[in-house]
């Protein structure tokens, strides 16, 4: 245990601040990924979660607090520094963000060639064994206008775990996804807990990631305002705003999440979500 | 009109009109190489530079394209290269002549239009493009340069074809300071066969011909980097 305690997060974020259009879009928020961990970033839209995220490889700039990979600040001004981080800190997008005039190969290839400067043979080799560990080795060819949206995320992760990174964060994976094509993407993303990679994700999956997380964050107007394990928070007699607000969503979308959360967490959260939900909409219908 | 005498006339004047195509041809690739070289960097520097940056991007093309080509081959030839020249350490380059002069006015101003061609395609790029480049640790340099620009530029191609043809008219100009293009060429024979009317649509034959050359072998191009099922709209 005191070995334990010895290591530090793999990355750490300590009192984000940040202010958009005068707009108090982050307010002091600090978290902590331990290696292996996974966490879940839950809240309403507008919470600021995509900032919190972005901010945590400086694709945003906070406007105060700091940011520690494996312990040691890193000084966002040094460039070096900052590709070094981003390097061990993939990263993946609502909208996929595929580079569309490559192929799904190329994707994944194009950054272990410019910032790895990987031989292209090597990165080709790298490339496909990524494609295939996603399922998409078929697909290696495609490009993005041709796949799927559930492919093009898989393109996505594959381009991400590439790189190698020692944290993974993914801003609502699955949110532009229809939702036949939610199930592979979650899968992967599964495996990849599964295998140890430390992980926080933004996402509205609740009964997905109740299965799979190991804190619940809830963010709401900058700052995350209840955490704890989602057995806890979504505990019926819990009380919680996650409760109630994870109840909002798995009504909006309907018997499927419901059967999805029982099966995740058990009968008595199950319950728990449903008097909840009938208690918002008794306040609010919706 | 006497039909036979044009036809002759015109047969005889072809391989002397033709002469003046090399000299065309050479300025309006001239012109779009150092459109594109210069173009190329103003874009970028206009979307992704810093506040100076951008206004001085916008002045140089609010200048370049206010400013009449003639009024600016008069400036080049006869005021700014001329100067130039007599300095001790740019004499002998050849900076004193007409072709010279022709070209840099034709591909500053080419460049001014293909700044904005580019980057009206830079802009029409969804943004999680780059904010993906980065995110894996590429510098803005390296995305510009392997994720922007490639897609950029690919959607420019058919603004540029366009860019083309315009360039190829606005190179009859050249001849007002005496580049011995098509157009000089026309104005010279015409006077000497007495065919005015036959030699200028000789002239046009050869304009259109050398339009539809250009604007041929762009499309060829604009197919050949075709990406599979890639179509955007909102390109320049
Ligand atoms: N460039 C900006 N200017 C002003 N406000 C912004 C800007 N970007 C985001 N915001 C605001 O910041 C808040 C948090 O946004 P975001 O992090 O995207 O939330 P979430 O991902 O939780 O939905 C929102 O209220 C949004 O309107
Ligand atoms: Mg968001």
């Amino acid at each position: 245990m005191a070995a334990e305690n010895q290591t530090p997060p793999v990355l750490e974020a300590r009192a984000l601040g940040k202010t958009l259009g005068g707009n108090r879009v982050l307010d002091a928020v600090s978290l902590a990924l331990p290696k292996g961990c996974v966490k879940v970033l839950i809240g309403p839209s507008g919470a600021g979660k995509s900032t919190l995220l972005q901010c945590l490889n400086f694709l945003i700039p906070p406007d105060s607090g700091s940011i520690l990979l494996e312990g040691r600040e890193v000084n966002a001004r040094s460039r070096r520094e900052l590709c070094s981080l981003r390097q061990q800190v993939g990263m993946i997008f609502q909208d996929f963000n595929l580079f569309d005039h490559l192929s799904a190969m190329e994707n994944v290839r194009v950054a272990l060639m410019k910032v790895k400067g990987m031989s292209k043979l090597d990165a080709g080799e790298l490339a496909l064994a990524e494609l295939s560990r996603v399922g998409l080795l078929d697909k290696a060819a495609l490009y993005p206008a041709n796949l799927s949206g559930g492919q093009k995320q898989r393109v996505a992760i594959a381009r991400a775990l590439a790189m190698d990174p020692k944290v993974m964060l993914l801003d609502e994976p699955t949110s532009a996804l229809d939702p036949e094509l939610i199930g592979e993407v979650l899968a992967v993303i599964r495996d990849l807990a599964q295998n140890g990679m430390t992980m926080i994700i933004a996402t509205h999956q609740i009964s997905f990631s109740a299965s799979l997380a190991d804190e619940f964050l809830f963010m709401e107007k900058g700052r995350v305002i209840e955490s704890g394990s989602p057995a806890e928070l979504l505990r019926r007699d819990s009380g919680s705003r996650t409760l109630a607000f994870c109840a909002k969503i798995s009504e909006l979308s309907g018997e499927a999440g419901e059967a999805g959360l029982a099966a995740g967490l058990g009968e008595s959260v199950r319950a728990g979500v449903s008097v909840g939900a009938a208690g918002l909409g008794a306040e609010s219908p919706v | 009109m006497d039909f036979s005498l044009a036809y002759t006339a015109t047969r005889e004047a072809l391989p002397y009109m033709l002469g003046g195509v090399i000299w065309t041809v050479g300025l309006i690739c001239g012109a779009m190489l150092l459109g594109l070289a210069l173009g190329v960097p103003l874009a970028v520097l206009h979307v992704y530079g810093p506040w100076p940056a951008r206004r001085a991007v916008s002045i140089y093309v609010w200048l370049f394209r206010g400013i009449p080509i003639l009024v600016q081959m008069y400036i080049f030839y006869f005021g700014l290269l001329a100067w130039l020249s007599t300095l001790p350490l740019l004499s002998g380059l050849g900076l004193d002549s007409p072709f010279v002069a022709a070209v840099l006015v034709l591909g500053l101003t080419s460049s001014a239009y293909q700044s904005q061609i580019f980057r009206g395609a830079i802009q029409s790029l969804p943004a999680g493009q780059l904010k993906a480049a980065r995110a894996m640790g590429m510098t803005d340099a390296q995305a510009i340069r392997s994720i922007i620009l490639p897609q950029a530029l690919r959607l420019s191609i058919p603004a540029w074809s366009n860019e083309y043809s315009i360039l190829l008219k606005d190179s009859a100009l050249a001849f007002t300071i005496g580049v011995v293009e098509i157009m000089a060429r026309m104005r010279a024979i015409a006077s000497t066969t007495h065919e005015p009317v036959s030699m200028t649509f000789l002239a046009g034959i050869i304009f259109f011909a050398l339009t539809w050359v250009g604007v041929k072998a762009l499309s060829l191009l604009e197919n050949r980097v075709r990406i599979a099922g890639y179509t955007r709209q909102g390109a320049a």
